[in-house]
């Protein structure tokens, strides 16, 4: 496969394309542009839509409408637009409508900066919207793994009828690395058995709705999406193990933090400091098991963000307070350095032994 | 082995595009790379920058805080990055624009009037790619088929003129003095 050199919002734009989404609803906003400008650009010629709303609101609910016909769509935005967004996507879960949300963060609150950050973690994994639900976050580091992510979340967004994200960031969206893409999708999932496709009077129509008046069908509808979400919980955890054999301080970090905190862990290896580096690829569900693997020989966990510390209520949480964990990172669009990192390294582990 | 380098100077003289053209020689010589604009308020008040970083492992950090090669084109940037510069590392700048003198002995400084060649030789504007081609006269980093290569596949065919005008401006670079 020829390796090409793209942007993360060309290559999260072009792989969307390629595993079959046909309908794309944005509104633009920096660090995201390049998402839009794209889609805009080759949409219509790959046989899709390509459609500026008038706002994030406007953009996400015609997401739920073309995924209610059984079409892939998706959505792309940055943080202060994905909070607008919020709305459309818990009606969307709560139709069980399959549609791929992609977050290229920004810092925050309210209009924030529009350099990289990590700071949307609380909102992506425990609150997207009001309700009882859950969606699938994805977390890539690299232009390439955007690409991968983009296929895998198409596809289980389909499988368990549920809106994913991928939670990417400004550093990741503007970045250009190689990059090779699969061959274009061209069986996709049949989804007539429950999609508002059109019935031709030969059956029943098929309703695709969010308000259920009756509590106790409410309540039901709930549990039964639970029991999605527990198969998700059990089988769709992802994270990489970054030379965490043996490592008595190991760092955890996503996305773009993670490849800082990566850089830091290789030059505190090279200099005999036993540290390694844990990234969850999915943040919710967060890897629990995967960081128990990680884990085992550590005396100490080093969380970093950029952020003031988010994912690391879900680190302590799966390690139930076991291993005592400090916390690192820079946020309003900051980005740490891997020195930054490295020096937290040796002020935990005391340098090399 | 990772290179990496930050060039930096106004917005329009190529800095982007110059980062852009060593992306894609690290492309077409096989190597691990990533490639990181400045953009937003940065882009603003006299310092356009880009990260680059070439490499046969996978890249960590694209950021480069500390950089091994710093092509400055202007004085704001050269003042940013000068002191970052790792020891025995590589500076190239614009002495057609950038005034300030170089304190540091730990390095390899070199200082050519690219911007005043560029114009004798009737091609303004490859500043960029004059002191690129010095730098990788110096530095070895690429040879100038690779960097012809990248130019082919990273220059749209609609503007396929630009190509000569450029690989003319690196030879002049490589080989000026």
């Amino acid at each position: 496969m020829e390796r090409s050199l793209m942007k993360g919002n060309e290559a999260l734009a072009e792989a969307a394309i390629r595993c079959g989404c046909k309908c794309f609803f944005g509104y633009p906003i920096t660090p995201q542009t390049e998402l839009s400008a794209y889609m805009a650009k080759r949409m219509e010629k790959s046989g899709g839509v390509f459609l500026q709303a008038e706002s994030e609101i406007a953009a996400i609910n015609m997401v739920l409408g073309a995924a209610s016909t059984g079409v892939r769509a998706m959505t792309s935005s940055s943080s202060p637009g994905v909070s607008l967004k919020a709305e459309g996507i818990s009606y969307m879960a709560g139709s069980d409508l399959p549609a791929v949300i992609i977050n290229v963060q920004r810092g925050g609150p309210g209009l924030g900066s529009i350099q990289p950050a990590q700071s949307d973690y609380f909102q992506a994994t425990k609150a997207m919207g009001h309700g009882d639900f859950h969606i699938i976050v994805y977390a890539p580091c690299s232009v390439q793994e955007m690409v991968d992510t983009v296929t895998l979340a198409f596809d289980k967004a389909d499988e368990y009828r549920t809106p994913v994200m991928i939670l990417a960031d400004g550093l990741l969206g503007q970045m250009m690395e190689p990059v090779t893409f699969p061959e274009p999708k061209t069986e996709l999932p049949d989804k007539s058995d429950w999609a508002a496709c059109g019935h031709k009077n030969k059956r029943e129509h098929h309703i695709i709705n969010s308000l259920f008046l009756d509590a106790p069908l409410l309540e039901a509808k709930v549990l039964e999406r639970f029991e999605r979400y527990k198969a998700i919980e059990e089988n769709e955890t992802d994270a990489e193990l970054y030379m965490c054999e043996g490592a008595e301080l190991v760092i955890t970090a996503y996305g773009a933090s993670a490849r800082v905190a990566k850089s830091a862990v290789t030059k505190a290896r090279s200099e005999g400091i036993k540290a390694g580096l844990f990234r969850p690829k999915t943040l919710w569900p967060f890897p629990v098991k995967e960081l128990a693997e990680a884990t085992k020989d550590a005396k100490h966990i080093l969380d970093v963000e950029m952020s003031m510390g988010q994912m690391i209520y879900d680190v302590k949480l799966a390690t139930e307070c076991r291993i005592p964990t400090t916390f690192f990172g820079r946020t309003g669009g900051v980005i740490p350095t891997p020195a930054e990192v490295y020096d937290e390294i040796k002020k935990l582990t005391g340098g090399a032994q | 082995m990772t290179t990496e380098i930050i060039l930096a100077g106004f917005g329009g003289q190529g800095i982007l595009f110059t980062g852009k053209i060593l992306a894609y020689c690290g492309l077409m010589a096989g190597k691990e790379l990533s490639w990181l604009p400045s953009y937003g308020p940065e882009m603003r008040g006299g310092t356009a920058n880009c990260s680059v970083c070439i490499s046969d492992e996978p890249i960590g950090s694209p950021l480069v805080a500390n950089p091994d090669i710093l092509i400055a084109m202007n004085g704001p940037s050269y003042n940013k990055f000068i002191d970052a510069v790792k020891p025995n590392g590589l500076v190239l700048v614009d002495s057609s624009i950038v005034e300030e003198e170089c304190k540091r002995e730990d390095i390899t400084y070199i200082s050519i009037p690219a911007t005043d060649i560029a114009a004798e030789n009737g091609m303004n504007g490859s500043a960029n790619m004059i002191l690129m081609g010095r730098m990788l006269a110096e530095s070895g980093l690429f040879n100038i088929d690779t960097v012809q290569k990248a130019m082919e596949k990273c220059i749209p065919p609609k503007r396929a003129n630009l190509i000569d005008v450029n690989m003319k401006a690196v030879k002049i670079g490589s080989e000026s003095k």
